[in-house]
């Protein structure tokens, strides 16, 4: 049994195919990038995974229970990072502390200390959250969605116009989080550097379609479709 | 004595008024605090969940209640007197509970005028926070009572501007009270009646203190929930 399936996923808006008989399937403690051109259906994907879109055909299997018609009682399985996170009006500790708070975790304190030192925002603790730059309320976002170590962690485009330093802690977590506590990961990006750095696995998808999934070394040295080439190559305008 | 002078000796008069501590003035004072603070908070009390709930439940006609509630945010103060009045006389209704001509009766009147603006400036201080809010705590997977809480904080400026419109309407109104209180010395008679009556004797000079007396509360309170507004948006924009 797979950690997590995506059998046959289609989903059309305005008539538009954002995604077309999209089926992959991943192992428990993987770090898959999706990569692929702006309106590719890389986002589209994830928030189908998430449970915030239904998809109009297909379904998604997480550990072998169905999530893509009834989602709610699995998302707490899933921490999900949005390209521009949205944060709430509130101190930085209290937004980490929000998904454990009504967890009913015990420990609130100690793990989001320890998570805020991790993505070195402890100093920051008792800013308010609207106050912070871009960068560090990214990395907030990523602390709000690991501190409940969820089994499945969806990243879109997380790092999307942020600096080199910002950039640099958030890969650091999201791979020491998936090598330490086996947390999967998905990421989406249109950064082909960082999906070289980061993925064991990488998915291609172009106008909705799939076209290449295979392990990271093969995806990049030997792809196995001529588009998957034009796009490492950086021939396709992303 | 002309226009000017008359304000001219309200003011002394209002000056002597608060420095005497005339029992008489400070028993109006108080009762038109109490009913009209009382009104606020009940109307809030029903106005802030019952807008919320039809902010966030997508249902058939939301946007005909919405419309109606609107509407009824304008209502006339001595329509509502009016209807109050005709419920509570002892031909009425609610003709048994003996609240005509009684400080309830007043809190009732101006209650149903300040649940409708509460509830309205609400549903659309609640449709106006960001969709990418309400999609993370989808996201975190936050309880129907947790999200609620975030999303009322996230609003809180609209909804204590909820509270200063609502206090504003009911310390200012005079016809519903009228009606309902009957301006009873000593126990139903208000800032806005007391106005009034002695503008009717033709005691001008003690009209307008009182009418100074009403601004002074009025500003007062508005200085406190002004206080919590601005200190809201300061924590958003430092």
């Amino acid at each position: 049994m797979s950690f997590l399936e995506c059998r046959s996923v289609s989903k059309v808006y305005d008539e538009k195919r954002a995604l077309r008989d999209v089926s992959f399937r991943i192992e428990s403690g993987d770090l898959l990038s999706v990569v692929g051109p702006s309106g590719s259906g890389k986002t589209t994907l994830l928030r189908i995974i998430d449970g915030l879109e239904k998809a109009d055909s297909g379904e998604i299997i997480l550990k072998g229970k169905k999530i893509s018609d009834e989602p709610s009682p699995h998302r707490r399985m899933i921490g999900m990072v949005f390209q521009n996170s949205v944060l709430f009006n509130t101190t930085v500790f209290n937004n980490v502390a929000y998904s454990l708070r009504f967890r009913g975790d015990e420990a609130i304190k100690k793990k989001v200390d320890e998570m805020l030192k991790l993505l070195r925002l402890y100093d920051l603790r008792a800013r308010s959250a609207l106050t912070l730059s871009g960068g560090e309320a990214q990395r907030v976002a990523l602390a709000r969605a690991l501190v409940y170590d969820p089994d499945l962690l969806l990243l879109d485009e997380p790092t999307a116009n942020l600096d080199p330093y910002n950039v640099s802690i958030i890969e650091e977590v999201l791979q020491r989080s998936n090598r330490e506590h086996g947390t999967t990961v998905i990421i989406v990006t249109h950064n082909i550097f960082q999906a070289k750095r980061l993925a064991k696995n990488v998915a291609f998808l172009l106008e909705g379609e799939l076209v290449e999934f295979g392990n990271s070394s093969a995806f990049f040295e030997s792809p196995r479709d001529p588009r998957t080439l034009s796009f490492i190559r950086g021939e396709m305008v992303c | 004595m002309g226009g000017f002078e008359i304000i001219l000796d309200g003011f002394a008069r209002a000056l002597q008024i608060l420095s005497s501590g005339d029992q008489e003035i400070l028993g109006i004072t108080l009762l038109s605090l109490r009913v009209s603070l009382t009104a606020t908070l009940l109307g809030a009390a029903f106005g802030i969940p019952l807008g919320f709930l039809i902010a966030r439940k997508d249902f058939h006609g939301r946007s005909v209640v919405t419309t109606i509630i609107n509407t009824l945010m304008g209502l006339p103060p001595v329509v509502v007197g009016l209807v109050v009045y005709l419920f509570l006389s002892a031909s009425g209704p609610l003709g048994f509970l003996s609240l005509l001509y009684t400080p309830e009766a007043m809190i009732l009147a101006q209650m149903i005028l300040t649940f409708p603006i509460v509830c309205g400036i609400t549903i659309s201080s609640i449709l106006s926070l960001s969709p990418k809010l309400k999609e993370t705590l989808a996201s975190l997977s936050a309880p129907p009572s947790w999200e609620a809480m975030v999303l009322l904080n996230e609003s809180r400026l609209g909804l204590i501007t909820a509270l200063i419109a609502a206090f504003g309407a009911a310390i200012s109104e005079v016809g519903a009270i009228m009606m309902v209180g009957g301006n009873l010395l000593g126990y139903t008679r208000a800032l806005t009646t007391a106005i009034m009556l002695y503008t009717n004797m033709g005691e001008f000079a003690t009209a307008i203190a009182l009418g100074i007396i009403l601004l002074l509360i009025a500003f007062g309170v508005n200085l406190f929930l002004t206080y919590l507004q601005m200190r809201s948006r300061v924590r958003r924009t430092t």
